[in-house]
């Protein structure tokens, strides 16, 4: 199958391992990331203000593109994820706001009608984790992984609807579907402090080294994410055991991570 | 500066906010990972805004420590989500003239070799109009 992808800024320049193991294992699963057209960046956060319209354009247009092509629109940084499904959530319920939005989107109107899917969703939800342990070449057996969610995947989750927000498993059970052992740590849906590290990076500081400690002292030997910002909040603040994105695990899983040249 | 009640009621309608919902219980201040940085906290803008006490949290630099991670939105028991209300002072305040809190010479200094592109646009999106 084909679904439409918005890949945002960072996928193309600090975490291209995000983006390139990502196309490469959906290939490999049988969902081609057909890249929407000219995007532009989300913003990396969504302001829960009704009357901000300009910053939440370019996710409506992203959205509109996919609804051109009567595909899903999939996301795999958790930024990205988050700020395009609350906007598109504010187009399917705010109608003032949408109707604003509107005045500014070119060949009609968009009203919410694409589904957004975090990749995660996709790998449970399309492709299925029963199917994706049967593609399993080379199997993290034995491996203790904890994941780390963040703040972004799971909340709002009354817009999000990923998973249960203080007990999630949809990470745990990727952990478990490529053959590792998920490793469950109390710290593992809180903030590492985002982007206060470009002004606060004791603050930064502090809020990583929790979930660091915390997974360590839960038996991990490693930690997956889908956010670039906390896994560079996590290695620059003193993370002795690797931090890694999930997609990479999964090319590897898969046998396909040496194709790449991420 | 704007009228109190003018601003009070112009906070409420952006944020989607109902101040009156809150029952004091400080979970979402509780539960905030900026707690300790803040002058004023979560629950105190919901207590400020509700009685008009807005000045002081537009000077305060606590509008720069929320981290938008939305703990104290999906965790208050009566749906007050607090942040929104931290967002639409925050707003009011940088969209004042000359107000950014971010201006773009500042940034080089504040990047390493390895920080994400995501870290930059987030934080100009929350500092600056």
């Amino acid at each position: 199958m084909k679904v439409s992808y918005f890949p945002g800024c960072t996928l193309k320049n600090k975490a291209k391992d995000l983006d390139v193991y990502a196309r490469k294992s959906a290939e490999a699963l049988g969902v081609t990331l057909e890249e929407i057209e000219n995007w532009q960046c989300c913003g990396g956060v969504f302001s829960t203000a009704r009357d901000e319209v300009a910053t939440k354009l370019s996710s409506v247009r992203a959205l509109k593109e996919a609804a051109s092509k009567d595909q899903p629109l999939v996301t795999v940084c958790s930024a990205c994820h988050n700020v395009i499904k609350q906007t598109n959530h504010a187009m399917q319920t705010d109608k003032e706001f949408a109707s604003k939005v509107n005045n500014y989107i070119a060949d009609g109107v968009y009203e919410g009608e694409t589904e957004v899917y975090h990749y995660l969703e996709m790998l449970r939800d399309v492709v299925g984790y029963d199917e994706l342990k049967k593609k399993v070449v080379n199997s993290f057996k034995g491996k203790k992984i904890a994941a780390y969610y963040g703040c972004l995947l799971l909340r709002p989750n009354s817009v999000m609807k990923m998973d249960d927000p203080e007990n999630p498993s949809i990470m745990e059970d990727f952990i478990s579907a490529i053959g590792a052992t998920p490793v469950v740590y109390a710290k593992r849906n809180e903030c590492c402090g985002g982007y206060i590290a470009m002004e606060s990076p004791e603050l930064a500081k502090k809020s990583s080294n929790a979930v660091i400690e915390n997974a360590k002292a839960a038996g991990a030997e490693m930690i997956i994410t889908a956010c670039p910002l906390c896994r560079y909040n996590l290695i620059k603040n003193g993370a002795d055991i690797p931090v890694v994105y999930f997609t990479e695990l999964l090319a590897e899983a898969l046998g396909v991570k040496e194709d790449t040249n991420a | 500066m704007h009228n109190n009640k003018y601003l009070q009621e112009e906070l409420i309608r952006m944020s989607g906010v109902n101040p009156k919902k809150c029952m004091r219980c400080g979970k979402c201040s509780a539960t905030c990972p900026a707690y300790d940085e803040m002058e004023y906290h979560p629950h105190q803008f919901v207590n400020m805004v509700e009685s008009g006490d807005i000045e002081p949290l537009l000077a305060s630099k606590s509008l720069y420590r929320c981290l938008s991670c939305f703990a104290c939105i999906d965790r208050c028991p009566r749906g007050v989500e607090p942040a929104k209300l931290v967002e639409a002072v925050r707003l009011a305040a940088i969209r004042q003239q000359g107000a950014n809190h971010l201006t773009a010479d500042k940034v080089p200094t504040m990047l390493d070799e390895d920080i994400p592109q995501q870290a930059i646009v987030s934080a100009f999106r929350k500092y600056s109009k």
